[in-house]
């Protein structure tokens, strides 16, 4: 697979590329191929109403979500995320982590490299502890279904968020007023705004404080 | 061949797909592990990426294979494991398969026998999350292009955008932490618990970004994040029964 004097992004581009259609394919051929071995077709009414609950909210939030992604996370933790998923909660809070450890900006080749890196470790890591929770499923049901352990499994965004803050928050305090109070008052006086519609509201975030950042940068302030 | 949501055939797809994924990673691993060597970057912190990394994915992937048994129980176990393994999220999958259940009027406590429903729910979590997959590969490039355009200039500016990106989105999800706030009004505290976690969470990680830089404990922060997660989720439990989340 490999051409000559392609530079590392280039061919990070290109490789993401095949694996993307490759995996991707595969993933959508799924359904076709259970339909060819159980000889059974979808029932076209459960279909249209099942894509009609999910399909208009998960595509915008995914058409918006590469868009604001792609410069966090980099072109190989792109590729990478988008095909093992669980992006928001587990990969870019990962990625972002390592980054600010090995004190590397995403836009600069480092960064990509040592977000690739992390985004790698975290979905192989994901995907073993998947395996071997699939494998002993029977014994760790009880466990991983304990009314005690549930409130704990429920506030995983919270808990990784409060973290992640205190660290940017420390960092970049004079840009981080105006956007914290913008979305505290946007979630709490807004009854819409809540878990299914926060994927909306990192772009308008993201906006916001870029704009926010460049007025506080042409006056000085930053 | 008879249908069963459990049927092994089902389990070797799905066993080659999540291989065919793994395969991926580990070669975007060992790409930018031998890319990382050439640009100098320190062999220490290459591994301290790669052990991070790794604890720090421990309690969300345990918190994915909390949805993969709720799941288990209507969709047999092949397809939670395939559709939590890759593409989509917690939330997601189990949104899309509740959907799709309640279309087919069918409850999410009993297995599937129909292999109609079975591959019509399939489609439903395949198709509903399709957006990235399907423009990832062709709109990256452009994208990332476009943005590394705006640090080009002024250098100082592109890190700026890059810190004011990610605050941004930061700040979403503290907003959202409070979505449930206004509720203490009409008597529901319940909707503190998810503050009350954050507010953990971000103390743990102040105090061990302040020791570390006091007391020069490099470790610390390495494993900063990680710790704020688990402790803020493990305060989750006293928290839920102190302002009774059911």
């Amino acid at each position: 697979m490999k051409k000559k004097n392609l530079s590392y992004i280039d061919s990070v581009h290109r490789d993401g590329r095949i694996w993307g259609i490759i995996v991707g394919g595969v993933i959508i051929a799924f359904p076709i191929v259970l339909s060819i071995i159980f000889g059974a077709f979808p029932n076209l009414s459960i279909l249209a109403k099942g894509l009609l609950a999910t399909a208009p909210m998960y595509w915008a939030v995914g058409i918006i979500e590469i868009f604001t992604y792609v410069p966090m996370l980099g072109a190989g933790g792109t590729y990478l995320s988008f095909v093992t998923g669980n992006i928001s909660n587990l990969k870019l809070p990962c990625a972002i982590d390592a980054m600010e450890r090995a004190n590397v900006k995403s836009n600069s080749e480092e960064g990509e490299v040592i977000s690739t890196i992390s985004i790698a470790i975290s979905s192989i890591v994901t995907t073993l502890i998947i395996i071997v929770g699939v494998i002993c499923i029977v014994p760790l049901t009880p466990v991983l279904e304990s009314p005690v352990l549930e409130p704990a499994f429920d506030m995983i965004l919270p808990a990784l968020f409060g973290g992640l803050a205190v660290v940017f928050i420390s960092k970049n305090l004079k840009l981080s007023i105006a956007p914290v109070v913008l979305m505290l008052a946007l979630f709490i006086f807004v009854p819409a705004l809540n878990a299914s519609t926060v994927g909306i509201m990192v772009p308008v975030g993201v906006i916001f404080t870029v704009i926010v950042a460049r007025i506080l940068y042409k006056k000085g302030i930053l | 061949m008879t249908f069963n949501a459990n049927h092994p055939i089902l389990f070797i797809f799905v066993g080659a797909i999540i291989a065919l994924v793994l395969a991926q990673s580990f070669y975007f691993l060992f790409k930018s592990i031998k890319r990382a060597k050439q640009l100098g970057i320190a062999k220490e912190t290459i591994k301290k990426t790669i052990s991070a990394s790794a604890i720090f994915t421990i309690a969300p992937a345990v918190a994915i294979l909390v949805g993969v048994v709720a799941l288990s129980k209507s969709l047999g176990i092949a397809l939670p494991w395939l559709r939590l393994s890759v593409i989509g999220s917690i939330t997601y999958e189990t949104v899309a398969a509740g959907n799709a259940l309640e279309a087919a009027g069918m409850s999410a406590a009993t297995t599937i026998t129909d292999p109609s429903i079975y591959i019509t729910i399939a489609w439903v979590m395949t198709i509903g999350i399709a957006a990235g997959l399907i423009l990832v590969p062709f709109a990256t490039k452009k994208i990332q292009s476009g943005v590394n355009k705006i640090g080009m200039k002024d250098k100082k500016w592109g890190e700026i955008f890059n810190n004011a990106m990610f605050l941004g989105m930061i700040s979403a999800f503290l907003g959202y932490v409070f979505c449930d706030v206004g509720a203490v009004i009409s008597g529901d505290t319940s909707g503190l618990i998810p503050v009350c976690v954050m507010a953990v969470s971000a103390v743990v990680m102040a105090i061990c970004g302040l020791t570390s830089a006091r007391f020069k404990i490099k470790w610390l922060t390495d494993y900063a994040l990680p710790m704020s997660l688990i402790i803020g989720m493990a305060s989750a439990i006293p928290f839920n029964m102190l302002l009774g989340g059911n």
